[in-house]
């Protein structure tokens, strides 16, 4: 009796974090929904997309289709490509991409300042957690790597009281998939002129995607306390009055962009 | 960081008696610079009222803890901000951070210059940096804003603090 009292006084002690597992759900959608949650909610969420449901293209909220995609073989293979509302590269997500994301009041996170090195700081000690004893993990140049390979690409938003630090996975993908991007003109010093190909690496060398998810939520677990939420519960309705800024690019502004960057 | 509070309170404390009236002098680049004569709020954006103009950007300590700016994001001309609340947005280290308005009030020029080179928020954030002027549609709010002082010990007071 007294050790269940005591155990609920320490939980109490924690902020409450919602964990929202959801499995194949389109990344727009997933972006919506996360862009909702940072604007609208005063809670602490980690969502968890278990995989996507199609292979597609997310561009960061600054970046330019023409310097970052081979757009003709997008348009004829009919790859969405999509800008998101954080920060950031790009990315080309499909059934091995496995998205987590934190959104937190930034008063609940204590010690961490709501700029993007402290977030993306305490971040990494999370998931050094996760990765103990399993890998060579760390933080190098904003990007996660086992050694010099990079296995996880991170993005933030930062209003005046909240941030989401949102993260996709490579568990696995797909070499092909991975030509439908161009080399950026920013690259970290780590990737020393390598090919895409060599510069990354899949997670599931390393850990299963069960394993992974568990150790994630185990990690949250530890600075917060956990909640299950159903994804019912987060879904957008059609009656919900925020307009999400992520959206897909058209086929006309893909066009146009090839024709510009002639 | 204790030595770097003392030497910014020092540093500070030395600019801001040499101030008899408003001015904008830019300051030691060792620290975060703080110019007497501004309006700070405490989402560190800066107001520069003259006549019936308000000139607002992000501030020095802002700009240095977002670390390099490389996309603005700002408004029209034409449209309205509302005091504490977002009009635009920067993106440095793979994030997008919201700028606030400090005041109220009608949008009358944006600073196009930012579209081109960004970098001028890190580089000037009081001057070249600035991001929009607005005709205030209610000067009273100005008055709710911190001073130089003030706002120099809220940042000292926000970074001991984490």
């Amino acid at each position: 009796m007294l050790e269940m009292a005591t155990r609920q006084v320490a939980r109490a002690g924690l902020p409450l974090m919602n964990i929202v597992r959801m499995k194949g759900v389109p990344i727009l959608q997933q972006l919506e929904i996360e862009e909702r949650l940072l604007r609208t909610s005063s809670n602490n969420w980690c969502i968890i997309n278990d995989g996507t449901d199609k292979p597609s293209i997310v561009m960061g909220i600054s970046g330019k289709p023409a310097e970052l995609v081979e757009i003709r073989p997008v348009v004829e293979d009919k790859v969405p490509v999509i800008r998101r509302f954080t920060g950031g590269g790009t990315v080309v997500v499909d059934h091995g991409t496995i998205f987590v994301s934190f959104i937190c009041n930034k008063d609940d996170v204590a010690g961490v300042q709501p700029y993007p090195r402290p977030i993306m700081s305490w971040s990494s000690l999370l998931y050094s957690h996760v990765f103990q004893g399993v890998a060579d993990f760390r933080l190098r140049e904003n990007d996660y790597v086992f050694g010099l390979r990079k296995f996880g690409g991170n993005a933030q938003s930062i209003t005046k009281n909240r941030w989401i630090h949102h993260t996709s996975f490579l568990w696995d993908y797909e070499a092909r998939n991975m030509s439908y991007l161009k080399l950026p003109k920013r690259t970290p010093e780590y990737r020393l002129a390598r090919d895409h190909l060599d510069f990354i690496c899949p997670m599931k060398d390393y850990l299963s995607r069960p394993d992974f998810i568990a150790k994630t939520i185990d990690a949250a677990g530890s600075l917060f306390s956990v909640e299950s939420t159903e994804f019912e519960a987060v879904k957008p309705s059609s009656n919900m009055e925020f307009a999400p800024t992520s959206r897909l690019l058209t086929i006309k502004e893909l066009e146009a962009a090839c024709k510009t960057s002639i | 960081m204790a030595l770097r509070i003392w030497a910014s309170s020092t540093a500070n404390a030395l600019r801001l008696s040499s101030a008899t009236r408003p001015h904008f002098s830019p300051l030691s680049r060792c620290f975060s610079s703080v110019l007497d004569g501004l309006k700070y709020a405490n989402s560190h954006e800066w107001v520069k009222h003259e006549g019936s103009v308000a000139t607002i950007g992000i501030t020095d300590h802002a700009q240095d803890h977002l670390g390099e700016v490389v996309f603005v994001d700002l408004p029209d001309t034409g449209g309205s901000v509302a005091k504490a609340t977002g009009f635009g947005a920067v993106e440095s280290v793979k994030a997008t951070s919201d700028i606030n308005s400090p005041i109220s009030g009608e949008i009358v020029e944006v600073n196009t210059k930012l579209s081109d080179t960004p970098g001028l928020i890190n580089s000037s954030p009081y001057e070249d940096g600035w991001m929009i002027k607005v005709k205030p549609s209610n000067p009273s709010e100005l008055e709710s804003l911190m001073g130089a002082k003030e706002y120099t010990k809220f940042c000292e007071e926000e970074d001991a603090a984490h």
